[in-house]
């Protein structure tokens, strides 16, 4: 992993470049640079700074147990992120009966290792049983792949793609310093100048964008505004807003990315309409060319083979894709096999303001459950096929015709 | 992040200016101390306990502040903090507390006896009188800082110093996170529930983090003495009571924080305190006395007349909402307490706000019958 380094750095210390480079071999420094933490240590067991979980219902608190804080308490990764600190947000959102939120976060690639006798948990638990000791992480973004991606635009209003990447030797939103966001930014930002033809485009920062083009970004539905949710604040990542944060798109508008929000990059590819194909094969062939782009300056993506794609959120590793149209289904979402049929076919539905929030009248955000564990063509096709037998139901139930509820897909590949 | 002493020495592998935060759009008071010569100078050090710079001056990067009003903009993590980044907290302090100097002396003074008057405020006008103050716990880490262990500790040993308490002082102690929804119904409905911070100024300093665990509220049985534990410090001591006899709760209050500070000395955990600042809490603002006394008072006239506004300068006052800091006055009724908390003593403080208060009242009874107040205005106190 760390072996094909060449970065043009400019005024780093090398002490950076070790530090980085520990990569799936980290190993977990002991908190151990001043007598403070040692005398912490000695008056406060792990026991006396175990979190009170009972009223939590999130995947972090499901899987903490005394044994494990006692193993990881006093460990911390290479830039001296310790278990505590991943799991604030989980202690400070005790969740809700019905939605299991996962609780923790990484502050940096080295995390998931470090700690990884509780991710590993957490992980099987958010991605239906994946073991990434002994599981490997398909990724396949030929887009060619793809078969029957167009939809019925009677029904299919809108179509979208989106994931997310981290650029490898630099920590994530939760604990990123200035210095380091703001180099996320240049290094994204000097990539995405070098997109060319339907990719080209242009980077607007939010702390320097003025009212009109904040009003213009608003009315597309692409400004993202500082995190309110205290899932995201409690982990800190609205810290320093809005430094270093900005939104890129093309000039067609169906091409975006969003810098040094909740990941270092989300990257979406969107259109009105249903042609699906077109739009994943436009994020596949954008996200290649980010993706060279960068390596040309001696960068490149977190990615490891049994966790696939690194991102913030345990939620979203592997493809950290989420595939989904906006569609209406007036008649299917009245009846009631729809839930089943969505689980069947593992999809879920969202309001058209996407993460929590309600559906307005019958249009619905339809999307890919699964994130790791298929790669982001199976992913893609799932939806595709899952959307198309959405709207054949719709279709039979308009002419007065019974539907069937689909036998359940299997979850990992065979 | 506050707590854990993260990325402090991995930072400095970046620039000073590739590291100093935008503080173009700013203003607070820590917007207006910091350069990048006192960054520079103090991002390599740390507490004792592992607090660092960046720790102190997040809540003031991320609240950039109001044109109106001037928040502080940073916090101490501990006791420590004010010595170690005095570079930054000294003319935080100065600009906050009228000028105080690095080499100026806070005096202490809780003996009640030397309040003149106060028992004597015409309570057809002042409604009630309370005064609070803070308390920090030696030998513990901030509520910015503390971690789990540390903020549980601190609730035990309040709980152990305010149940031995007697007579007057005789109360009960209710944790948040195990309070039933009888007492949290009565709690509520005597003014006495403080709620998980939601003011992004305390909840980027990382004061709401585990809530609501080791947090709860102590009160005397007959609910006019209160202790709030693990809030925004330590312990915020109330004592209030309806009408307005402030002398009896100064009283009240004296005698009180004396006896729970003995018991806490006893047990090698005294107050922070030190003779330049006083007692020490988390905002820089409520260092020296940590002490705002007031009372809730009907001044529906006066409250409109031009010269309000500076009539509470000269007496050293502030107004607030009858929901106390940020809130709106609701009926004429206003929150009127003393500015300052640093330079001069407990006594002082209360004096001024027990004389103004009475300078005020008159004044309203004067607008009421319809005659000018121009010669009742105060010289600056």
């Amino acid at each position: 992993m760390a072996n094909s380094f060449t970065r043009m750095i400019t005024g780093r210390n090398t002490a950076v470049m070790m530090a980085m480079g520990a990569g799936t071999l980290a190993s977990a420094f002991l908190l151990s640079d001043n007598t403070a933490a040692a005398e912490r240590r000695r008056f406060y067991p792990p026991s006396a700074d175990y979190p009170d979980l009972r009223k939590h219902n999130n995947c972090m608190a499901l899987a903490m147990t005394p044994t494990i804080y006692a193993h990881l308490r006093d460990k911390a990764t290479p830039n001296n992120w310790t278990l505590d600190q991943c799991i604030q947000t989980g202690v400070d959102n005790p969740g809700h009966p019905f939605i299991k939120t996962v609780g923790m976060v990484a502050g940096d690639e080295e995390s998931y290792e470090v700690f990884a006798e509780l991710f590993d948990p957490v992980i099987k638990d958010r991605h239906n049983g994946y073991d990434p000791r002994t599981m490997k992480h398909p990724t396949d973004l030929e887009a060619s792949k793809i078969t029957s991606g167009m939809f019925d635009e009677r029904y299919v209003l809108s179509s979208r793609v989106r994931t997310g990447r981290s650029i490898r030797g630099l920590s994530l939103p939760p604990s990123c310093t200035r210095s380091e966001r703001r180099e996320v930014e240049r290094v994204v930002v000097t990539a995405l100048s070098g997109l060319k033809g339907d990719l080209a485009g242009r980077y607007y920062s939010l702390g320097e964008m003025n009212e009109r083009e904040q009003q213009q970004l608003i009315d597309e539905h692409f400004l993202f505004d500082k995190p309110v949710s205290p899932l995201l604040t409690a982990a800190g990542m609205a810290r320093d807003w809005p430094d270093a944060r900005g939104i890129w798109h093309n000039n067609d508008k169906n091409f975006l990315i969003w810098i040094n929000e909740e990941d270092h990059t989300r990257i979406i590819s969107m259109e009105k309409g249903g042609n699906m194909k077109r739009v994943f094969e436009r994020f596949c062939r954008g996200l290649k060319q980010v993706e060279h782009l960068i390596q040309e300056r001696g960068w490149e993506f977190m990615w490891n083979e049994n966790l696939g794609y690194i991102l913030t959120c345990p939620s979203n590793l592997g493809t950290g894709l989420r595939a989904g149209v906006h569609i209406r289904l007036p008649f299917l979402s009245k009846d009631p096999r729809f839930k089943k049929i969505m689980e069947n076919l593992r999809l879920q539905k969202r309001g058209t303001g996407g993460v929590d929030t309600a559906a307005t009248g019958d249009t619905f955000d339809i999307s890919n459950l699964d994130r790791l564990g298929k790669s982001e063509v199976e992913l893609v096709q799932l939806v595709i096929d899952g959307v198309n037998y959405l709207i054949e139901c719709e279709k039979r139930l308009e002419r007065g015709q019974d539907i069937k509820i689909p036998s359940p897909i299997s979850q990992f590949r065979k | 992040m506050p707590f854990g002493n993260t990325h402090n020495n991995f930072k400095l592998n970046y620039k000073v200016e590739e590291e100093f935060p935008d503080l173009s759009k700013h203003n607070n008071h820590m917007a207006k101390a910091l350069t990048k010569e006192i960054y520079a100078k103090l991002r390599d050090k740390q507490t004792p306990s592992g607090y660092t710079l960046d720790d102190v001056i997040q809540t003031g990067i991320d609240n950039p502040g109001h044109p109106f009003i001037m928040t502080v903009g940073c916090v101490a993590g501990d006791e420590e903090s004010y010595e170690v980044f005095k570079d930054l907290l000294d003319p935080v302090i100065s600009d906050r507390h009228g000028g105080y100097k690095p080499t100026d002396k806070h005096k202490t003074d809780l003996n009640f006896e030397n309040l003149k008057g106060g028992d004597d405020l015409d309570p057809n006008y002042v409604l009630s009188s309370r005064v609070r103050t803070g308390r920090s716990i030696k030998g513990y880490t901030l509520p910015p800082h503390n971690s789990r262990g540390e903020r549980r500790a601190i609730e035990k040993l309040a709980v152990e110093a305010l149940t031995s308490l007697d007579g007057e002082f005789k109360g009960k102690y209710y944790p948040l996170k195990s309070m039933t929804d009888a007492e949290q119904e009565q709690l509520i409905s005597d003014h006495f529930l403080f709620d998980k911070p939601v003011s992004p100024l305390l909840t980027c300093a990382g004061m709401a983090r585990d809530w609501p665990d080791a947090r709860g509220i102590w009160h005397n049985d007959s609910k006019t003495f209160l202790v709030w534990v693990n809030e925004e410090d330590h312990l915020r001591v109330i004592s209030m009571q309806k009408g307005g006899n402030m002398r009896e709760v100064f009283r009240r209050f004296c005698v009180g924080l004396q006896k729970i500070e003995e018991i806490f000395k006893k047990h090698n955990h005294g107050f922070m305190w030190n003779e330049h600042l006083g007692y020490i809490l988390t905002c820089p603002s409520n260092l020296g006395t940590g002490l705002r006394g007031g009372v809730h008072v009907k001044l529906p006239k006066l409250s409109t007349h031009a010269k309000f506004e500076e009539i509470l300068t000269r007496l050293r006052l502030q107004k607030r909402g009858t929901g106390g800091v940020d809130t709106a006055s609701v009926g004429g009724v206003f929150d009127i307490s003393n500015a300052d908390r640093l330079g001069s003593s407990e006594v002082e403080q209360v004096q001024l706000v027990v004389d103004g208060v009475k300078l005020m009242v008159e004044m309203e009874k004067k607008l009421e019958k319809g005659e000018a107040i121009d010669s009742m205005i105060p010289a600056q106190k």
